[in-house]
């Protein structure tokens, strides 16, 4: 099985450390990864503004990058998600290939879930760990059992972070209330975004958290951006770094 | 209602200039939503309601027009009359003249989001009529010369010391009194009066039945049905897609409908209006204002299976945090977005944006509305439609120039350099605005891109 | 063209395809204590259940809890002797006094604690809402599980008006601070007979 490694933009030139822990996790456990150097983006930043009708470059390039391999994986729930449900083709003849990668793309913990089955990991990460479920992946993915639903309970990567030793989870009030980065939602509404930020933030801070972990970088930048500014020591790290760190 | 100049955001910044109190508004409606939750895991079967629900209001979206007829001839053969009024004018002027031919010039009017949609109240006081709101929390904003800030606690955004000096000022209560108990109380005594001497009254229409011309109204006061039978004229007004096909589909959406708005297993009243009684006249307006163009919209047509219960509001991490009047429409939050724009494209351009699609309002609704996939759509239609700001719609092209070009992307800058200027911060140059509350990330020595180039292509 | 046929013109054109109906749903779990449900709710929204055997309890009990009260009206004969004669047929505002009303209802709803009654059990259909106190009467064998239940009940049955009733008039519309009594009735009792 050969795997084409998605890394969303911000990702790659932010936070390439949750790109590099994924690379390592995955090789770890045993896959052929491959990283198309040509990638940029998704499209979502685009099309959630309302403007679906320029990505449809995006849609080619990515296309054309990612085709050929069995399944594709990429630390991010919600470029995932969107690619699910937007990635078209240009012409018919290519639909059939959009249709495909609309099929094996994964987010990272679910394709360790359901693809890999991973039933345990190597990993140590001996601290108080908060999980904020990004909506993208939690209610759009079904990472993660929704609390406004009457269903049953189950977590894809609070299963994988039980995994890790000496990692404890903490408990939050409100365990998967939106962190309110919502893409250009971020500066496009910047009261009401920043104030959801400190909110999803206190409750992890108040509740005993050393770090915050989520599927979504995006999120945590959003709230790292807040910790920081209020010269937290709580630190943001995105769950491929979790899975694969050895601290002990 | 105009938002004038402002739209979601620069309200939600006003809003937001108080945060503490934002953090109240956030707690109680929070409170809400946590009664919500309680109330339908104790139900097992929920989710199969929910589902039920939904199917059973398409049902009735696909066969609206011979329910419509059904539903006014029976309403009809019980004695009821039966009008239909294209938009809210002329809504407004039916409602105008039957009152007018009554004689009457004071009535009492129970909640009705219709008539809010409508501007009902401002028609009716222009043309001389005194209109008093008997919901206590509609009354509480009428006094204070506001709309409703929430479909179902219409003044959920008020304190209560504000509501106290309100009273004081109005009902002649003692000053600086704010005990719940107490100001209820006075405003019982001050609506009993209303009661009893008007003589005409206004409800709204929580269902109504095709098979048999009956409606139901929900009240937890009471204040439907002390209007309505103790008036001579009732006027019930509903939109045209309250329908339910027979009176047993009442139980689905009677089990789903307090427990999704307030956690209650059930509202205290659900009176079933079938005839008027003996002596006393009963009208229904049965209004489109809008909602025949709304069918028409594949995408969007299912927004009007909503049952106007509010759980999308309570549930909503940005309504909790910008209030009811941020929306700037009559039926704020998630569902409000997703019906204003149909209403008037270019007023409510906002309001799908004013969603981070978290996707929670759509978990939470008890006839499973997509409503945050209906704010995305939406955001689609209104930039095909012209409707967004210039400025944004050059940053997109800009972005899509470097983005759909992988050498663009690697030569607009080394690690960090473009994305900062353009992901997503710098969309309308905007870039000030999350340093307001938020440091800007670090910038790595290398992107990701570099690293794999230097460690893993020459392995 | 009139708005009427404008509208039903709109709907026609604009309605989808015909979607089925959905299977009706009925009660899933009837195993558990209805009466005990329903005094639980009843409670929990503010209201008060008394377990009677027969009418005498009754009015033993009213007797006992509503000395202060001036004006009791039932619709019920077998309270006759304790409550007004003849006050059915008089205009719906003079009851505005009436401190407790004492009606019949068809039957109760386990899971919500609702009562329905319809107009022919209320003699004047103001009369459960202007009142300063609600009692109503239900057989214990008329408790039913869920509002499947209680619309299989009504059926077709023919009415002018019908309402549920749970528990005293409400609201919470300041700061959501419950208190009873906001138009209607400030308590309700509920005697469960047999």
């Amino acid at each position: 099985m050969t795997v084409g490694l998605f890394i969303p933009c911000y990702i790659d030139q932010f936070y390439p450390n949750a790109a590099i822990a994924t690379l390592n996790l995955l090789k770890k456990l045993g896959v052929d990864v491959v990283y198309p150097t040509k990638q940029t983006c998704c499209g979502q930043p685009m099309a959630n503004s309302g403007f679906e009708h320029l990505t449809q470059g995006c849609n080619n390039l990515f296309i054309e990058n990612f085709a050929e391999f069995d399944y594709i994986v990429s630390p991010s729930g919600s470029c995932v998600l969107h690619l699910k449900d937007h990635l078209n083709a240009k012409s018919s003849d290519n639909e059939a290939q959009a249709k495909s990668i609309r099929k094996k793309i994964y987010e990272l913990t679910e394709f360790l879930t359901d693809v890999l089955k991973v039933d345990k990991l190597t990993a140590s990460f001996p601290h108080k760990v908060g999980m904020h479920q990004s909506c993208h992946g939690q209610r759009g993915l079904m990472l993660a059992q929704m609390t406004e639903l009457v269903a049953p309970a189950y977590s894809k990567p609070m299963h994988l972070l039980n995994m890790v030793q000496g990692l404890e989870i903490i408990t939050l009030n409100r365990p998967d209330e939106c962190c309110g980065f919502g893409g250009t939602f971020c500066v496009a509404e910047e009261a009401v975004s920043a104030k959801m930020g400190k909110d999803r933030v206190a409750d992890h801070v108040h509740n005993g958290a050393e770090y915050i972990t989520a599927a979504d970088m995006s999120c945590l930048m959003h709230m790292e951006g807040i910790l920081r500014r209020q010269k937290s020591n709580v630190k943001v790290i995105h769950i491929a770094e979790i899975l694969n760190a050895q601290e002990f | 209602m105009s938002k004038g100049t402002k739209d979601h955001a620069q309200l939600s910044d006003v809003f937001n200039a108080d945060e503490a109190r934002v953090n109240w508004h956030d707690e109680t409606l929070w409170f809400v939503r946590a009664k919500r939750d309680k109330a339908a895991h104790n139900l097992p079967e929920w989710e199969m309601l929910r589902e039920t629900a939904s199917q059973i209001k398409d049902n009735v979206l696909s066969n609206l027009h011979d329910y419509l007829l059904q539903f006014e001839s029976m309403a009809q053969e019980n004695g009821i009359k039966v009008h239909w009024a294209s938009n809210g004018e002329e809504h407004n002027q039916i409602v105008h003249s039957i009152l007018k031919d009554s004689g009457v010039d004071r009535i009492v009017k129970s909640k009705s989001m219709l008539t809010e949609e409508c501007h009902l109240n401002d028609y009716l006081q222009h043309n001389g009529i005194e209109v008093i709101d008997t919901d206590l929390g509609e009354r509480i904003v009428q006094l204070a010369n506001e709309p409703p800030s929430h479909i179902v606690l219409p003044c959920i955004h008020k304190k209560k010391e504000e509501i106290g000096d309100l009273f004081h000022e109005h009902l002649g209560t003692p000053e600086g009194m704010a005990d719940p108990v107490f100001l209820t109380a006075a405003a019982r005594e001050h609506l009993r009066e209303k009661f009893i001497t008007r003589k005409a009254a206004i409800t709204g229409v929580n269902f109504a039945v095709a098979e048999t011309g009956e409606f139901v109204v929900c009240t937890n006061e009471g204040n439907a049905d002390m209007g309505a039978h103790l008036a001579d004229v009732h006027i019930a007004c509903m939109g045209i897609e309250k329908l339910v096909p027979q009176r047993k589909h009442l139980s689905v959406f009677l089990r789903l409908l307090a427990r999704s708005a307030t956690g209650q297993p059930i509202t205290t009243y659900s009176s079933h209006f079938k005839r008027p009684r003996k002596g006393q006249t009963m009208h229904i307006i049965l209004v489109d204002n809008g909602r025949t163009t709304q069918l028409g919209r594949p995408d969007f047509r299912n927004s009007l299976k909503c049952i106007r219960c509010g759980a999308c509001m309570n549930t909503c991490p940005v309504y909790r945090r910008s209030g009811g009047h941020s929306y700037h429409t009559a039926i704020a939050g998630p569902i409000g977005s997703i019906l204003a724009p149909n209403l008037d494209m270019k007023e409510y351009a906002d309001l799908p944006f004013a969603s981070t699609l978290c996707g929670s309002c759509t978990n939470v609704c008890p006839v499973k509305i997509n409503i945050h996939e209906q704010l995305y759509k939406w955001r689609q239609v209104i930039v095909k439609e012209g409707y967004a700001d210039p400025k944004k719609a050059m940053a997109m092209k800009a972005m899509e120039f470097t983005l759909s070009k992988p050498a663009v992307y690697k030569t607009a800058g080394k690690a960090g350099r473009w994305v900062l200027k353009h992901i997503p911060f710098a969309v309308n140059n905007k870039l000030n605005l999350w340093y307001n509350h938020r440091e800007m990330p670090a910038v790595p020595k290398q992107s990701f891109g570099e690293w794999y180039k230097e460690n893993v292509k020459h392995d | 063209m009139t708005s009427r046929d404008a509208i039903l013109a709109k709907v026609k054109n604009n309605q989808p395809a015909t979607r089925p109906l959905p299977a009706d749903l009925s009660t899933l779990n009837t195993d558990f204590d209805k009466i005990d449900a329903f005094t639980n709710i009843l409670t929990t929204i503010g209201g008060a259940v008394i377990r009677v055997a027969n009418f005498d309890e009754i009015k033993d009990y009213l007797l006992k809890e509503n000395q202060d009260k001036k004006r009791i009206i039932s619709t019920l004969p077998e309270l006759q002797e304790i409550t007004e004669l003849n006050w059915q047929h008089n205009d719906p505002h003079s009851y505005e006094n009436v401190d407790l009303a004492i009606i019949k209802a068809h039957f109760g709803v386990a899971e919500n604690a609702a009562l329905w009654i319809t107009e022919d059990l209320m003699e004047q259909r103001v009369v459960p809402f202007i009142c300063q106190q609600l009692a109503v009467v239900v057989n214990k064998a008329d408790i039913l599980p869920t509002m499947h239940d209680a619309y299989s009940r009504i059926g077709n049955a023919e009415y002018g008006f019908g309402v549920f009733i749970a528990g005293p008039s409400k609201t919470a519309d300041i700061e959501q601070s419950l208190v009873l009594g906001a138009h209607g009735p400030k308590g309700m009792t509920v005697f469960i007979l047999g």
